[in-house]
């Protein structure tokens, strides 16, 4: 892809002024990093970072009927949902597959916000306008919806020093969102986040996110606050075992087998993708995604194959990373169900090279309750 | 940081450098190299004292945060040095890439070979080529 076709996002200035490297990125130009991977890493988890997400997709379906047809492609039950609650989910094909992973946001019952992958968009926006034609209304706010998280246990100090409706953030509960009013600018904070951490996800028009990110940056810095680039999200949503779409998940693997089983909810009416993923669930499962830590020297990535104790292949590495907190060099993959216990010893084939690795429990990290 | 080219040193396009010492090429990354890494953690040292290298072949593997690449051996010869300190102490590639963290030192069989490597001036010229 060249340059010519990458979008940038309204704070691609504020990332080049604040030092970012700046890498291709899903379509988009977005910063890998600012001072370092390792360093932003732990400012999210000591104090606080702030990222522009704002590639992300937004789709907005309204109308009596919009609950329905929101209903219907997720796996996730959405009548569960009370005005201003979120709630995570898949969106899957009729053979159970998953299409993205996505946040759902009952702003009204006749008023629902799609959070989808931005490598996803264009496939998520049709599947979704395709399925509300007729139905209710639908809309791709992409385009002029920006998206910044700002994570990290200083994340409400930094909110309550900016002052006025920003304060009083720090009620929402979690996955719970509302309108406000943030240094002036008219946003949807909502208690959201890719990193492990508490923190919030801010949505605004597209042009008012720099002065957005400016007043956060303001009032953050002196608590810690750092930008933070796609680099680190990797290793903090990894060491959170937070799903990466296109890595550990894609039209290859069923939420089942990809452990968000959870967000499955088959008892819940029709919905698409319901048949295949009952009788998925009915039967044992022949892989599993994983989390592991390699023993051996050597860091797992994703592609790389899984290996049992003859050295035959029998599986693959979907993530992997040092992950910076925990201080291991940890993994995702999908191993068959036999050795996906807690305890199995396998290899990770880096490179030619078998590498001692153990499954472990996940997520390999998990903060602290405050 | 990456503008700085040291003057005394030879250069490849993979962004190894060279030096010249007493009969041996001493070899380490560049600090473009270094800033395109990010957080280095681990060095794979690949050969050892006494083991013939080829011109431009693979001595190891450096892995960061993010990603993992190949060392290539710049000049051709026998290795007589390894530097022990980077299998526990990763971090000196980041904090002196062109002094504590020199990787190996090779005797060189062909000794022009060293003089054909890239002077700090073209090595400078193609840095800008690489970032743009």
């Amino acid at each position: 892809m060249t340059d010519a076709l990458l979008r940038r996002t309204s704070l691609y200035g504020e990332h080049v002024a604040l030092g970012g490297r700046i890498v291709p990125f899903a379509g988009w130009e977005m910063p890998v990093q600012y001072t370092g991977i390792v360093d932003e890493h732990q400012a999210v988890r000591t104090a606080a970072g702030l990222f522009d997400v704002s590639h992300m997709g937004e789709l907005r379906l309204r109308g009596e009927y919009a609950s329905h047809v929101v209903d219907y492609l997720v796996t996730n039950d959405a009548k569960k949902l009370i005005d201003g609650q979120a709630m995570y989910t898949c969106a899957c094909n009729e053979q159970g597959t998953i299409l993205d992973d996505l946040i759902v946001y009952r702003h009204a019952q006749d008023d629902w916000l799609i959070v989808c992958n931005a490598s996803n968009r264009g496939k998520m926006s049709a599947h979704f306008a395709h399925a509300a034609k007729d139905h209710c209304e639908f809309d791709d706010e992409s385009d002029r919806t920006a998206l910044i998280a700002l994570q990290g246990p200083r994340a409400f100090d930094v909110l309550s020093k900016i002052g006025g409706a920003a304060a009083s953030l720090s009620s929402l509960g979690s996955f719970r969102f509302r309108l406000a009013e943030v240094a002036g600018v008219r946003c949807t904070p909502s208690r959201t986040g890719y990193t492990g951490e508490d923190g919030v996800e801010i949505f605004c028009a597209w042009d008012d996110a720099p002065a957005l990110w400016r007043a956060l940056m303001t009032a953050g810095t002196p608590f810690g606050l750092k930008p933070v680039g796609l680099g680190a999200r990797d290793t903090l949503r990894l060491e959170s075992r937070l799903s990466l779409y296109g890595n550990d998940i894609d039209e290859t693997t069923t939420p089942i087998e990809a452990g968000l089983g959870w967000v499955v909810k088959t008892e819940k009416g029709d919905f698409v993708g319901r048949a295949a993923l009952t009788s998925i669930k009915a039967e044992p499962l022949p892989r599993k995604l994983v989390g592991f830590e390699v023993t051996g020297r050597g860091v797992a990535r994703h592609g790389y194959p899984l290996m049992d104790a003859e050295g035959k292949n029998v599986g693959v590495c979907t993530s992997g990373s040092p992950g910076p907190t925990v201080g291991k060099n940890i993994g995702l993959g999908y191993l068959p169900t036999s050795m996906s216990k807690v305890g199995s010893r396998f290899y990770v084939d880096c490179r030619g090279k078998n590498i001692d690795a153990v499954v472990v429990s996940t997520p390999f990290y998990k903060r602290a309750n405050r | 940081m990456s503008d700085t080219v040291p003057p005394d040193l030879r250069y490849t396009k993979e962004h190894e450098w060279a030096r010249a010492g007493a009969g041996e090429v001493t070899i380490g990354i560049t600090a473009f190299a270094v800033e395109q890494l990010g957080d280095v953690t681990l060095v794979n040292l690949e050969v050892k004292v006494g083991d013939e290298v080829g011109s431009g072949k693979p001595f190891g593997t450096i892995e960061s945060v993010k990603t993992l690449t190949d060392l290539y051996a710049p000049v051709a010869g026998k290795v007589v040095r390894i530097n022990e300190d980077l299998a526990s102490k990763p971090e000196l590639v980041n904090e002196d890439c062109y002094g504590k963290a020199w990787m190996i030192a090779i005797a060189p069989t062909d000794a022009g070979a060293y003089g054909t490597l890239m002077d700090a001036a073209a090595y400078g010229a193609y840095l800008k080529t690489a970032e743009h």
